[in-house]
């Protein structure tokens, strides 16, 4: 058996005196697709920024292939890394926002590889021949020279995809990938994310689109008030929650 | 019959010829007369004005002329150029510094940054113009070394060292920074935060992230009041003329302390400030096209095209023309 990508222990993260996330244990093996679901408020996002620093996390630890991220550890301490050597750790985990954040001063195709010429060091030739192809990919070949502003909604996602992609990440994260577009946009985006799953991406996936859930995800992990309510096969923790909460949140949703 | 008595709407109210069809009737654009008279008003003015200028005979137009490409002048103006350029260098590069200490975690750093805006902003310009002028009063000697030791690696009298145009140049300067900082402080907070921590999961540090996305953003709300800060500087090194700084307006008083020809000579100095000013307008439309890339700019036309195109245009009213600006990249 091969190490999971993602270990999370006891994880915690408090606002002020609100605690966000109190003690979040999470698995996810190489190749899974696990999505995390619950109302809002639940912590879902904020773990999910934690995965990739955007967050610091107050207690616990998170792994990712093996590597603490954010801290090093020493003795019994753990110490913050520097920002410029979590930026490294960040290469390797892509991240999709609700909000896109395409930066709207480059078109499509310079948001692709502005990353990779500035960070991986790749040729400008080479950059920009992968982000064609990862524009392809997510069916926007013919939209590179445009710029966000002239694309629609599910159009910016599927760029933002494609720029996290061009990093080559062992890990994606998506933070609500849908939840800002029109109805009628969702599906495209989430056709994306779909063949992403199907090439065997390891995907975390913050949530709402319950269906979704139960067609692509691996795990479907239910979360509430800041801990895991409970984790497991979309089919048992979709179709038949063994909790009260989870039945309700479901109810609501569905 | 209807029951409800229409004021408006019966027949015959409208004196509609019963043979046209409704099709076929046509709009008549609202006649704006009051427009017509008071641009009637202000010609008149202007024109006024303009003419009690042209014949009176105290502006002296052959010594405007004899002067307005005199050696002296033209000196000034050199020396005007370079102290706008060089204290709106000064301002930038320091101002993005003062810009992002302020922002900076660290509370002692930002505190400063703060005091130094504070500071600088809250003294005219010229009593700091002054002020560097006479640095020689407050400290005979400059040395550079190690605070509280005897250790120096340079000593050297204030006055060779400050003169008159450096003391310009640092009184306009330091003052830029002060402003600056604060234009670009604004233009960096008007960012959405999203924008950073998208460059941030990309692996881009911290500087990269500035460089490349926040600031080049920032840019299209910096460079229009940039460049407001640029025309007030040209006119503000007048100033520099209280401590013999050399400049244009110096210079032209050197010349009317001689001859007295106040009016002809203020007149040569307005007309090349004037011309200089409307020059910068160039290179700033430039830069507001150059950073304005990707964003919808609804720009209405300018006054002097509304002027010229008046009668194609009343039809439709205002128009505004909302388009993406793309760069000259294809």
């Amino acid at each position: 058996m091969t190490a999971p990508m993602v270990v999370a222990q006891g994880v915690t993260k408090r606002f002020g005196s609100v605690e966000v996330l109190k003690g979040i244990d999470l698995t996810v093996a190489r190749g899974e697709v696990c999505c995390l679901l619950g109302p809002s408020g639940s912590g879902k996002s904020t773990f999910l920024r934690c995965v990739n620093h955007l967050e610091r996390v107050d207690g616990g630890s998170i792994t990712v292939d093996g590597e603490r991220i954010g801290y090093r550890r020493r003795g019994d301490l753990l110490h913050e890394l520097a920002e410029r050597e979590i930026a490294v750790q960040r290469r390797d985990i892509g991240m999709v926002f609700q909000r896109f954040n395409l930066f709207p001063h480059m078109t499509a195709l310079e948001n692709v590889t502005e990353a990779p010429v500035r960070v991986r060091r790749l040729s400008r030739a080479a950059a920009r021949e992968q982000a064609h192809a990862l524009l392809d990919r997510v069916g926007l070949g013919d939209r590179a020279g445009h710029y966000p502003a002239q694309l629609s909604g599910g159009q910016q996602q599927r760029v933002a995809i494609a720029r996290a992609l061009a990093m080559e990440p062992k890990l994606m994260l998506f933070d609500e990938p849908t939840s800002a577009l029109d109805p009628e946009l969702v599906g495209e985006v989430l056709d994306v994310m779909r063949g992403l799953a199907a090439d065997g991406m390891t995907m975390i996936v913050v949530t709402h689109e319950v269906g979704f859930a139960r067609e692509v995800a691996d795990t479907a992990v239910f979360m509430d008030g800041g801990v895991v309510v409970e984790a497991g096969a979309p089919r048992d923790v979709l179709d038949r929650p063994g909790q009260d909460r989870t039945r309700s949140f479901l109810a609501k949703v569905l | 019959m209807s029951l409800v008595p229409s004021v408006s709407g019966t027949p015959a109210a409208m004196p509609t010829a019963p043979d046209v069809p409704h099709e076929q009737l046509r709009t008549v654009p609202m006649r704006h007369r009051g427009r017509w008279a008071a641009a009637a008003v202000a010609l008149v003015a202007g024109g006024g004005t303009l003419w009690s200028l042209a014949k009176n005979p105290n502006l002296d137009w052959p010594t405007v002329g004899a002067y307005l490409f005199h050696e002296t002048v033209f000196s000034g103006l050199v020396t005007t150029l370079w102290l706008t350029a060089a204290a709106m260098a000064i301002g930038l590069a320091g101002g993005t510094v003062v810009a992002v200490l302020r922002l900076s975690a660290n509370p002692v750093l930002s505190t400063l940054a703060g005091l130094f805006v504070w500071f600088f902003r809250s003294t005219p310009i010229l009593v700091q113009i002054i002020f560097w002028g006479f640095l020689g009063a407050l400290y005979p000697n400059l040395m550079l070394g190690i605070p509280f030791t005897d250790i120096t690696f340079y000593s050297a009298s204030t006055s060779a060292v400050i003169t008159p145009t450096v003391a310009a140049l640092l009184a306009l300067g330091l003052n830029e920074v002060a402003y600056a900082a604060e234009i670009i402080r604004g233009g960096i907070q008007s960012i959405d935060p999203g924008q950073a921590e998208a460059a941030h999961s990309l692996g881009m540090k911290p500087g990269l992230t500035l460089r490349r996305v926040v600031l080049p953003q920032a840019m299209r709300v910096i460079v229009p009041p940039m460049g407001n800060e640029t025309v007030t500087m040209l006119k503000t090194t007048a100033l520099v003329s209280v401590i013999a700084g050399h400049d244009l307006m110096s210079n032209i008083q050197d010349v009317y302390a001689q001859n007295y020809k106040v009016i002809p000579l203020l007149v040569v100095a307005a007309l090349w400030y004037l011309l200089l000013v409307s020059l910068l307008s160039v290179p700033q439309g430039w830069l507001e096209r150059r950073y304005g890339r990707g964003s919808a700019s609804a720009a209405g036309p300018s006054a002097l095209r509304r002027l010229l195109t008046v009668r194609a245009a009343r039809p439709g009213g205002p128009r505004t023309h909302t388009r993406i600006r793309k760069g000259n990249k294809a």
